[in-house]
């Protein structure tokens, strides 16, 4: 079955009050650039809807980037037809036939917005429906619990058919939630976090802590993959901060409070970030945590650890099971990267025994105890890189040796 | 020289003797060594292998680089065989398959295998219902090659991988060392869970195998080691090579259709020439490969010819070179049901990109005047 268009649904609650056109201009600058790779397609708008017309361009691949993208409830492949009674009757048969298993049952739901066609949506139930039973014998009516749903929606321009309703990711267009910085450590949890977030509409750029030559080259590669991964989600390149965290661990490392070290660590992470999201204009900051799942993620660490900074911290995977956190890592792709076997400085300096109920009298004192602490945050802050990385950004892998040998 | 023996081995490209040479020089650490040095050349290994799944249209799965074409074989069949013995131990494969195949498949019925050899019909082809008729609620593994490396017929890869495809269980190996680079071989519409093929022979360097291995498949490793390869092949990467293969292959599957072309050309004008020889006798039927043109003269030791066409220059082989040196009659022939004298008199003609319609005729000429020659001698040299 040839498909000429897709019809995109954004669901209700994009559609409210005066934020509806922002949306619906969101969701289509954001489509357009999802689908740059594919030649030909043009686009049009209908109340709470958008057609993508195919114009050649086969259907899987483009409804395969389309289920990917965020704000899309659902989507549909369509055929149309003109409003005419005989040629609606003969598509409709036409793609009843092509579906690949045979249903036993069917209704047809017609829905005539353009009133000037001359039937009823109840009269074109019957006129419809019957052709398709006289063309298909076997198959039979039901109302209520049908196999297959065939709609047919006559609009002025023209009449749409089609009975697939394929859900896709939800959640809003990029970036119509405002912006948010993510940290991302390459372990399994943030970039499922950074996914959620993204779902939420939240423009995201992600800050790595790297503490060379503690941690390796490789550390750093695979959360370049795990940044690219998620701007495929968002369409849109995202900015990755690298930020120097060695002389600030290796300080923490020497102030001989080894149950504290975590707690002080994560403490100076926020910080810097908050740092860099003054800078960027940025919200608020999303962690992967998730409660109890390490010692720093009790609810006495969050509570010492999250007093380090003022942005709201969202945690998207904060009730999650972490078998419930894996299933969403492996569905978006970022699980096998994820567990490539590379340290990371979360993991570096990792006491025996780290506190599960920091004290935080104690870890401000000790923070004011190391020599020039504040300058050594600046420092962090202020030695950061900023990459733009895209889904076509060449990994190290591809970029390696000369062009000429391969 | 006239090297009319591009199935035995091919010359290489000059950019891949280049690359491996800069490579060689510039890339010397091992790659499996943690400091910058290694990671760098290991990560030439992971380009070089993103390069062969995207020339062989691969999306999942996990292409190993082994040290040759026999390797890749052994490594898929015994490997495959071990792992799921478990599940079965009958194997199929067929009578016509190269050494690497078939003597692994030998051996593996020395350790107690049951294996099913399919005779090839007259024409030089194994039929998928043969595969479905042998096929036993025991099988685990099917081998069947793509294009014979003697006679060049080309079997039906993809109705054998179709029908396989209601049988989950069975794993479906092909050995494509003669046709990757020269036919297309579409690994994953074919419903192929194993393919082999190898760098020297589309024009990449000796001492460089490629093994495909579908994502859910596990094989045991033949060597203890390291874990290199993902665990299957441990030993230090040969580098250079598979950056240059890799190239090879590219250059080789970008130029393929075209090449194609000419070969086929080729083939119909020796084809020709051949016909006019009545000693002669082509092997093998439709569906060919277009680089392989194989033929007897029945009544004369191969070799004397092999000698002969070398006195005018031009290099061609008896069978396969893995058992050229061995005097026996052909197996594949015989497996064609040739008689023992058809059987013992095979020369295979194999075409490169160098070759042009003159070449073609030089051949054509030398060979008449070979069988002017050794005429009187007939029977006499068997």
């Amino acid at each position: 079955m040839q498909y000429e268009q897709i019809v995109l649904r954004y669901g209700d609650l994009t559609m409210k009050g005066r934020n509806r056109n922002r949306f619906e201009k969101r969701m289509i600058d954001q489509v357009r650039r999802a689908l740059a790779g594919f030649d030909g397609i043009s686009y049009f708008k209908a109340y709470g809807r958008l057609y993508v017309k195919l114009n050649g361009q086969p259907y899987e691949p483009v409804a395969d980037r389309l289920k990917d993208l965020f704000g899309i409830t659902s989507l549909s492949p369509v055929i149309s037809s003109e409003a005419d009674l005989a040629k609606i009757q003969a598509a409709a048969l036409e793609l009843m036939r092509a579906i690949p298993v045979q249903p036993a049952t069917f209704k047809v739901s017609a829905k005539r917005a353009w009133k000037g066609y001359p039937h009823t949506s109840q009269e074109m139930n019957h006129l419809v429906g019957g052709h398709v039973l006289r063309g298909l014998p076997g198959l039979k009516v039901d109302v209520r619990n049908p196999e297959v749903e065939l709609r047919v929606d006559i609009q002025e321009e023209a009449v749409y058919l089609f009975h697939e309703v394929i859900p896709a990711a939800g959640g809003f267009p990029y970036g119509s939630n405002g912006k948010a910085l993510l940290l991302l450590s390459g372990g399994i949890d943030s970039p499922v976090a950074g996914w959620m977030a993204l779902r939420k509409g939240l423009e995201l750029e992600a800050v790595h802590f790297h503490s060379y030559p503690f941690t390796s080259e490789q550390a750093k590669e695979k959360v370049v993959e795990l940044a690219k991964r998620l701007s495929y989600f968002s369409g849109e390149p995202i900015k990755l901060h690298l930020v120097p965290f060695t002389d600030i661990q290796t300080r923490l490392a020497q102030s001989n409070n080894d149950n504290l070290i975590i707690t002080l660590m994560r403490r100076a992470m926020l910080r810097i970030t908050e740092e860099l999201a003054a800078r960027s204009g940025a919200g608020g900051i999303v962690t992967g945590e998730s409660l109890g799942q390490v010692a720093s993620q009790t609810l006495p660490s969050m509570n010492v650890i999250g007093r380090s900074a003022e942005l709201p911290l969202l945690k998207p995977l904060i009730m999650m099971d972490k078998q419930e956190i894996i299933d969403i890592a492996m569905r978006i792709g970022t699980y096998d990267t994820s567990i490539l076997p590379y340290e990371d400085c979360c993991t570096l300096f990792l006491p025996k025994s780290p506190t599960t109920n920091p004290n935080l009298k104690i870890v401000e004192k000790v923070e004011s105890l190391i020599p020039d602490y504040e300058a050594l945050l600046a420092a962090a802050a202020d030695g950061t890189e900023a990459v733009m990385l895209s889904p076509d950004t060449a990994t190290a892998a591809q970029a390696a040796g000369e062009d000429s040998w391969f | 020289m006239l090297y009319f023996d591009h199935c035995a081995s091919t010359p290489p490209y000059e950019e891949a003797v280049q690359t491996m040479a800069e490579v060689m020089r510039a890339h010397y650490a091992n790659p499996s060594s943690l400091h910058a040095a290694g990671t760098d050349a290991d990560k030439l290994i992971e380009r070089s292998r993103a390069l062969v799944a995207s020339q062989l249209q691969t999306r999942g799965g996990t292409w190993l680089f082994t040290g040759g074409g026999t390797e890749s074989n052994n490594l898929a069949i015994q490997g495959a065989a071990r792992q799921y013995a478990g599940r079965g131990k009958h194997l199929i494969t067929t009578m016509i398959e190269h050494p690497s195949v078939f003597e692994t498949f030998g051996r593996l019925e020395r350790e107690g295998f049951r294996v099913t050899y399919l005779p090839a019909s007259e024409s030089g082809h194994v039929r998928p219902e043969q595969v479905e008729e042998a096929l036993t609620g025991d099988t685990v593994l099917v081998s069947v090659m793509h294009v014979n490396n003697e006679i060049g017929t080309v079997q039906p890869i993809e109705r054998i991988g179709s029908l396989l495809k209601r049988h989950p269980k069975v794993l479906f190996h092909v050995d494509a060392v003669q046709s990757v680079g020269k036919l297309p071989v579409r690994i994953e519409e074919w419903g192929i869970d194993l393919l082999s093929a190898s760098a020297h022979k589309l024009r990449g360097p000796k001492g460089v195998g490629l093994l495909y291995v579908r994502d859910g498949v596990t094989l045991q490793p033949l060597l203890a080691g390291g874990a290199q390869e993902s665990g299957y092949r441990p030993g230090t990467p040969n580098v250079p090579g598979i950056v240059a293969a890799a190239k090879a292959l590219r250059m080789s599957t970008e130029t393929m259709e075209e090449r194609g072309r000419r070969m086929a050309g080729l083939k119909a004008r020796l084809l020709r020439l051949l016909g006019v020889i009545p000693e002669l006798r082509v092997n093998g039927g439709e569906p060919s490969a277009d680089h392989i043109v194989h033929f007897s003269y029945p009544g004369m030791k191969p070799e004397v010819i092999v000698h002969m066409l070398e006195q005018h220059g031009i290099m061609a082989s008896t069978k396969s070179a893995c058992s050229s040196k061995d005097a026996k009659p052909s197996r594949v022939l015989l497996a064609l049901g040739a008689s023992l004298e058809n059987a013992a008199g095979g020369i295979r003609i194999s075409f490169g990109d160098e070759h042009r319609e003159r070449d073609v005729d030089r051949l054509g000429e030398a060979l008449r005047s070979i069988v002017e020659q050794l005429k009187p001698l007939e029977r006499r040299l068997t």
